[in-house]
């Protein structure tokens, strides 16, 4: 799985502790460089900040749609605007998660994002 | 148009105030002033006017007073030459009728004088005097004086002279005031003789009386010595000197002013008769004449005290309730930009918080995962010894990311600290670095490049460190609004003057309209659709005037906008 968030520390503790729970997690700090992983290998799941300066995590989203439509997204937002969530929903993101995480809730929906591989059409409603 | 302009000054000093200052001595001035024009404004014409009327009731008072007493005297006057003129008449046809030898018979004589009387009444006696002043014949009462000589007196003489001669009164038959006419007939055939004949002053009397005076008025004739010829009312009785001073008159009517012997205060009225040398004359109390002006004139007083009074006290009460609702009416609106201050500032700080809360997720999200990894180690790694170097890091990366969450906290504590205006001396480059602060995570995100040229040696202001916050806080979220992502923000400080700083905020934005920029200031007025209140700008246009200064805006649609202030470094000197 790919992880992206322009926190570094954030994403390396994170990346070390869903090692610990088995899974293998691939860091990057910020779009660019995730979509550039996203077109050279393969990911059963990526996990996205939404809130991030250059590309923006919306922006990330869309364009990791456009190249694949199967990979489930699963969004991190905590930047207070609620509508985050749902607007990401309807770019075709698989789920959300609000930032500070529960691991435990994360590992649930990245287990579901695994197992629904299928593919996922942006919808335009909710 | 210099008159204009001088007016307009005028208007101006005298009622306008300076907005800022809520004193109550600007309301005492403002409201002495408008009772001060209103009653200049009313009472001065009032007055004039009062005044004006004053005069013409005066004068066309007088005259019409005046007027009749002028034409009485008059016509009275012409009625006494008339009764006059109609007696001598008689007396000159009975001469040139008969002739001296008829009228020398006693019997001759007596018919005439009786028919003399009997037509025409006020007759006494009737005499004939012969050339050298022997009394040649008589009828009347005094018979004795019959075969006389009058050559030496002075009727005789006149008489002789001029041909007629009208005496004076004197005192005759019976203590009676009488006259004396005579003629002298000059035959064609004989010597001069003169007719005489003494009438009483009935007529006179009747003369007078006809013309109905009210009973506080008085007339008389006086002669040229000023002895009474008829009984005055109040002056002397005939033949005593009258006391008052007559001037010489005039076949003309002339009235006068002027006070009697007593004092009083008297209208004269006189006319001087052509033959004999009398003068006529009306005396009419002041006080009567002018008794209706004096009642007219209190009245007139009256009514304009009333008003006067009357006046000043709508004025005082009008201004003093239009100055109190102007009072109140400002502080309404200063309690409303206040609330609505309050308002923007509570949003601010509203959205502040929201920036805060942003800003600390992060750190949260990070000590979340670092503490977490503690726990899953502790959890699934057996040997906790070679993890302690782990632990140590985790724990030392925990401990400064809280660190960094105080710096943000404690930013938005400073931040709610000042709520009241509390001035100080200021460096204005700190005060907009320390607003970038609250705004760099935000120009960070959405890329929006932040260009500086803050003057290095920037003197101190003293101002309202969180007033100022907000006014640049204001203007810089709408900057970041206008501006895409990718887009510049400068902010440029100098030293416009030894007392005024210059600071400008620009942004290449989207910019506003030529009609957006008339509204800007207004309240309520918002670009932003659902989330703008409207307010930000017409409040940070009143901070910036209440801290004493000023500042302006200039914009093109498509390009960008500018704020420049000019702010005063030492406000309320």
């Amino acid at each position: 799985m790919l992880l992206i968030d322009d926190e570094e520390d954030f994403v390396i503790t994170l990346a070390e502790r869903l090692q610990i729970r088995g899974l293998r997690p691939v860091a990057a700090t910020d779009g660019e460089t995730g979509l550039d992983l996203v077109r050279n290998e393969s990911f059963d799941v990526v996990i996205l900040d939404v809130m991030m300066p250059g590309l923006s995590g919306l922006d990330v989203l869309e364009r990791i749609k456009k190249f694949d439509l199967q990979i489930p997204v699963i969004m991190l937002t905590g930047h207070g605007r609620s509508e985050d969530g749902p607007h990401g929903m309807q770019l075709g993101a698989f789920d959300y998660v609000m930032k500070p995480i529960d691991i435990d809730e994360l590992i649930q929906k990245i287990g579901a994002a695994a197992t629904c591989r299928e593919p996922r059409k942006p919808h335009d409603t909710i | 148009m210099f008159l204009l302009k001088w007016w307009e000054r005028f208007i101006r000093t005298f009622f306008k105030y300076d907005d800022t200052s809520a004193s109550p001595d600007r309301y005492i001035a403002l409201r002495r002033n408008i009772v001060i024009l209103m009653m200049v404004v009313t009472i001065v014409p009032l007055t004039f006017m009062a005044v004006i009327n004053h005069h013409q009731y005066q004068a066309s008072l007088k005259n019409e007073i005046i007027n009749p007493v002028q034409s009485l005297v008059s016509k009275t006057k012409h009625s006494f030459e008339l009764f006059l003129e109609e007696r001598l008449s008689t007396v000159r046809f009975i001469a040139s009728t008969y002739s001296f030898a008829e009228l020398s018979d006693a019997k001759t004589i007596g018919r005439i004088f009786r028919t003399l009387r009997t037509e025409f009444g006020g007759f006494i006696d009737l005499g004939l005097f012969d050339n050298n002043g022997i009394q040649a014949s008589y009828s009347g009462p005094y018979t004795h004086f019959l075969g006389k000589d009058y050559s030496k007196q002075g009727w005789f003489e006149e008489a002789r002279v001029r041909g007629t001669y009208i005496s004076e009164v004197f005192m005759g038959y019976r203590e009676l005031p009488h006259i004396a006419i005579a003629i002298q007939h000059m035959p064609e055939d004989g010597p001069n003789w003169i007719l005489r004949a003494t009438i009483d002053t009935d007529k006179f009397d009747m003369l007078i009386t006809s013309m109905g005076l009210d009973p506080e008025s008085d007339a008389f004739l006086i002669n040229r010595e000023g002895i009474l010829q008829t009984h005055s009312k109040f002056y002397g009785k005939v033949l005593e000197r009258c006391p008052l001073v007559i001037p010489r008159g005039e076949s003309v009517t002339n009235v006068l002013e002027a006070s009697d012997h007593r004092g009083k205060e008297i209208i004269l009225a006189y006319a001087r008769l052509s033959k004999p040398d009398y003068t006529l004359v009306v005396v009419k109390p002041r006080s009567v004449v002018l008794k209706t002006w004096f009642t007219l004139k209190s009245e007139m007083f009256f009514i304009y005290i009333i008003s006067v009074v009357v006046i000043i006290l709508v004025v005082l009460k009008l201004s003093g309730v239009l100055v109190k609702s102007i009072r109140e009416a400002d502080e309404k609106r200063e309690s409303a930009f206040r609330e609505l201050e309050h308002g923007q500032k509570l949003s601010s700080i509203g959205r502040l918080a929201a920036g805060v809360a942003h800003e600390i997720n992060n750190p949260l999200a990070i000590i979340n995962e670092k503490a977490g990894l503690i726990k899953d180690i502790v959890e699934h790694v057996e040997d906790c010894n070679t993890a302690r170097e782990k632990f140590l890091a985790l724990t030392g990366s925990i401990l400064q990311t809280v660190q960094r969450c105080r710096t943000i906290t404690h930013r938005l504590l400073g931040f709610a600290k000042r709520l009241d205006v509390k001035f100080e001396e200021l460096n204005l480059n700190d005060v907009i670095t320390e607003v970038l602060g609250f705004l760099e995570k935000e120009a960070l995100y959405r890329n929006i490049k932040i260009e500086l040229n803050l003057a290095p040696a920037l003197p101190k202001i003293s101002s309202d460190r969180g007033q100022l916050q907000q006014v640049f806080l204001n203007i810089l979220n709408n900057a970041f609004a206008a501006v895409d992502s990718g887009g510049r923000v400068s902010i440029t400080t100098w030293e416009e003057n030894t007392e005024t700083l210059g600071a400008s905020i620009q942004d290449n934005g989207c910019g506003m309209s030529e009609e957006t920029l008339k509204h800007i200031f207004e309240p309520f007025f918002t670009t932003k659709k659902e989330y703008g209140t409207g307010l930000g700008l017409p409040i940070t246009y009143g901070i910036v005037k209440k801290l004493g200064g000023d500042f302006k805006v200039q914009s093109k649609e498509g390009q960008g906008t500018t704020f420049t202030f000019f702010l005063s470094r030492h406000p309320n000197t």
